[in-house]
């Protein structure tokens, strides 16, 4: 303290970028934090830079979001349109749609971000889904991660609550239908179901209150608890650094790529305008929900080709490939089982896909922590699985669009739909054997190449008259990445401590089986030096 | 060597790109002025003659399913009382004579002449009455364009969806995209109700209001979207297609293309 105190000020002249960190840092401690952070290492792929694309798309969300909110009514009293759109002039509809109308055709640049806001959600969602993909084919959601792959599937389904919140609100013909089916599905639930949607929609369906409580959750509500959960979600990432492919040098303690700062933020920020730039030449090119062609919502009215947004495609389509004749009145009440099996199937997919972290981990009985990220092909049962869960989302969203199938490929309606209700069953099953078969060739195809080396292309012969194709030794670096994998064996079923073998251990110890009964070990150092000294 | 001595020559080396457009500008507009020429001899629908010549090309070229007095075989219904609207439609767009048997008639370019669509017209007229091509002044809009939309939302989006860009039907059957239709077609579809679509006779639907639905179906031909390029008008599926293909297609791209570059 004393010797603080006496201290002469500095003889150098210091710059001025000096002095005003100082200032900052000094009032702030910013330097701990850029210290700290701006060291991290962040590994350099593809395919991690998905979830980056969504949280860019999302800030244009926010962004364009705020500017209609400037200009959006959300109330659905009656008005006659008085705006520049002739075909609308004089039409009878709520302020909700009218004022979009004015976003679309009377304020400048309205059109613009309308359009902005709409390909930015569709492209946020597309982005979640392909970054989810990628968490999962690299086993990035096992331990520590288990949790933050709820919390991003959390944001998942915010996302398409907002994306469907959003859709509803113009209030024209294509989202009057999308909430139709809600009513719908909601008026198909047994007990509780009418009386659920008396009190979502203020009386009968569609009744003067929606709107505005579906904009309360779309930009109030819903908005706060992405943005929040999108917070957790990046500090665990932090936290828990990011996931690396193996290679020399790449352990599971360490993170081997460019620090933070300045490269990796340099990159991600000009990443982020050029998101924001391929959004911007999409809007401005492109339209996207041309409210004008669907005009004001009116019960009678359906568009042909009246679908929702992509990404509620899927429980669309599971609604299309039920069979007729699921309905049935049984005391006094109508069972919709034509609504209930959907619902139910796709409530069960949902959570599979969030518990299978937990689920895998179980199996498996692993406790440890995994920092390396897997090749899809050294995993072939998962990958299996996730080919399978792909194909079956797949199918269901294919059907939502199967009338556009039918006209676009001069097909009938009922052709697709028996078609795809054939690939929703079996189409799982099929990509699931076909998924592992792959994997596991490409595995020994990977261990052939590190135990012989990879074809050369070059055909010598031997002094006594046979011909032979010379391989070559792959180099160290290329081998790590080959040889350095997990293998894993069935769990042995053995009694516990009190001597007993329980159902669960049971169940376990088949699911183990059926993942780890095929699978090809990696190359050990032995097999290695055996192979080379018969070489040499 | 050699390019002076083109240069040299009699011809301009243009001159015979010159002389070939100039051929093919004096064709066109010969055949331009004659078609048009021809478009405005009216067939005048009450005279033996045109009705003569309306029998003749039905037999030669209808007769064989819809038999030859036009009153229906097995393979075509009767078309005592279709009226003059009805033959106009089909035999104008193509879809008769029928190419094959399908679940419904596909357009293709029309196999006869104005004037011969409008001879056999009138020859069917002239078995029974029934309804009529429409006058210009219902066929070529003109009316109430908010009208016509609120209409067309109600009685015809279900089918041709809302922007006219066509729809499913049931086994194998669609409704055909209404964005290059004329407004001839358009009335007599509604008044006649071809395929599988239903009539919309004159109580249903008045002819002034028939009007205003052609008007909101030019509006849409010959505006296109203020948003930029339309994506066919099919709504979120093609929506949802291309920023899946090309918008996050791009961004992959850009990604790979962002983490190839070394530090």
């Amino acid at each position: 303290m004393s010797t603080a105190s006496t201290r002469s000020p500095a003889p150098v002249k210091r710059s001025f970028t000096a002095e005003a960190s100082e200032y900052v840092n000094d009032r702030t401690g910013l330097a701990i934090a850029i210290k700290g952070l701006g060291r991290k290492a962040f590994p350099d792929h593809w395919s991690f830079l998905l979830g980056e694309v969504a949280l860019f798309s999302f800030i244009v969300i926010l962004v364009s979001g705020t500017f209609l909110t400037f200009f959006f009514q959300a109330s659905m009293a009656e008005v006659h349109y008085d705006g520049s759109y002739v075909p609308l002039k004089g039409v009878e509809m709520s302020v909700a749609m009218a004022s979009t109308l004015d976003i679309s055709f009377d304020i400048r640049g309205g059109l613009f971000v309308r359009q902005m806001h709409h390909w930015a959600a569709l492209l946020f969602v597309a982005a979640i889904g392909l970054h989810m993909l990628r968490v999962f084919f690299t086993g990035a959601f096992r331990k520590p991660r288990e949790i933050n792959w709820v919390f991003g599937f959390t944001l998942f389904v915010l996302a398409l609550g907002e994306g469907f919140t959003g859709y509803s609100l113009p209030d024209d013909l294509l989202s009057g239908n999308g909430l139709r089916i809600i009513d719908g599905l909601v008026k198909g639930i047994p007990l509780i179901g009418t009386w659920t949607s008396f009190l979502l929609f203020g009386g009968e369906f569609p009744g003067t209150v929606i709107v505005g409580r579906l904009y309360a959750l779309h930009i109030l509500l819903l908005p706060a608890l992405l943005v929040a959960l999108i917070g957790i979600h990046v500090v665990y990432v932090f936290i828990h650094k990011h996931t690396q492919f193996a290679g020399p040098g790449r352990e599971p303690t360490n993170s081997v790529g460019p620090p933070i700062l300045p490269i990796y933020a340099a990159k991600a920020g000009g990443f982020m305008f050029i998101i924001w730039g391929v959004i911007s030449l999409i809007a401005a090119l492109f339209t996207i929900n041309p409210i004008w062609n669907y005009g004001p919502y009116d019960p009678s009215p359906v568009s042909a080709g009246t679908q929702p947004d992509w990404y509620i495609g899927f429980a669309d389509g599971a609604l299309r490939l039920i069979p007729p004749g699921w309905e049935f009145v049984l005391f006094d009440r109508t069972w919709s089982f034509n609504i209930l099996v959907p619902l139910v199937v796709i409530g069960i997919f949902l959570l599979l896909v969030v518990a299978y972290p937990f689920i895998e981990a179980w199996v498996k009985g692993d406790t440890r922590e995994h920092h390396i990220a897997d090749r899809p092909r050294n995993a072939p049962t998962r990958t299996a699985i996730g080919a399978a869960g792909v194909t079956f989302y797949a199918a269901l969203w294919a059907a939502a669009s199967s009338d556009i199938l039918a006209t676009h490929f001069s097909l009938t309606m009922e052709g697709v739909i028996y078609a795809l209700q054939a690939i929703t069953v079996l189409g799982p099953f099929i990509a699931y054997f076909i998924t592992k078969r792959v994997c596991i060739a490409l595995q020994k195809k990977d261990r052939e190449v590190v135990l012989h080396g990879y074809e050369s292309g070059r055909i010598v012969k031997l002094p006594g008259g046979e011909f032979i194709e010379v391989h070559q030794p792959l180099d160290e670096y290329d081998r790590w990445r080959l040889v350095s994998y997990e293998s894993y064996q069935p769990l042995m079923l053995r009694p516990n401590a009190r001597g007993k073998i329980t159902i669960g251990q049971r169940v376990r110890a088949s699911l183990s089986r059926w993942f780890f009964e095929d699978r090809i070990a990696p190359v050990t150092q032995g097999e290695l030096e055996a192979s080379h000294s018969a070489h040499h | 060597m050699t390019r002076t001595k083109r240069r040299t020559g009699r011809r301009h080396p243009l001159a015979a790109a010159a002389l070939l457009a100039l051929g093919l500008v004096f064709t066109g507009g010969a055949y331009a002025a004659l078609s048009t020429g021809t478009a405005q001899a009216e067939v005048d629908p009450n005279s033996q003659q045109t009705i003569e010549e309306g029998k003749k090309l039905f037999q030669a070229n209808c007769a064989t399913c819809h038999g030859l007095d036009a009153q229906g075989t097995g393979n075509g219904p009767t078309l005592i009382g279709v009226g003059a609207a009805s033959v106009d439609f089909q035999v104008g767009t193509g879809r008769m004579p029928m190419q094959m048997q399908g679940p419904q008639a596909q357009q293709k370019p029309a196999q006869f002449t104005d004037d011969q669509v409008k001879q056999l017209a009138y020859f069917i007229a002239s078995l029974g009455p029934g309804p009529e091509i429409p006058s210009d002044h219902l066929a070529s809009g003109g009316g109430d364009a908010a009208n016509g939309a609120e209409l067309f939302r109600i009685n015809c989006a279900m089918c041709h969806n809302v922007a006219g860009a066509g729809g499913a039907l049931t086994e194998g059957k669609f409704a055909p995209p209404l964005t290059n239709v004329s407004g001839v077609h358009i009335y007599e579809a509604m008044v006649t109700g071809p395929q599988n679509m239903p009539v919309f006779n004159d109580l249903n639907i008045s002819p002034e209001d028939k009007r205003d639905v052609i008007t909101y179906l030019k509006y849409v031909q010959d505006n296109r979207s203020p948003g930029g390029f339309e994506l066919g008008s099919l709504g979120p599926v093609a929506e949802g297609l291309f920023i899946w293909i090309f918008g996050l297609g791009t961004i992959v791209a850009i990604t790979v293309w962002i983490t190839a570059k070394s530090n």
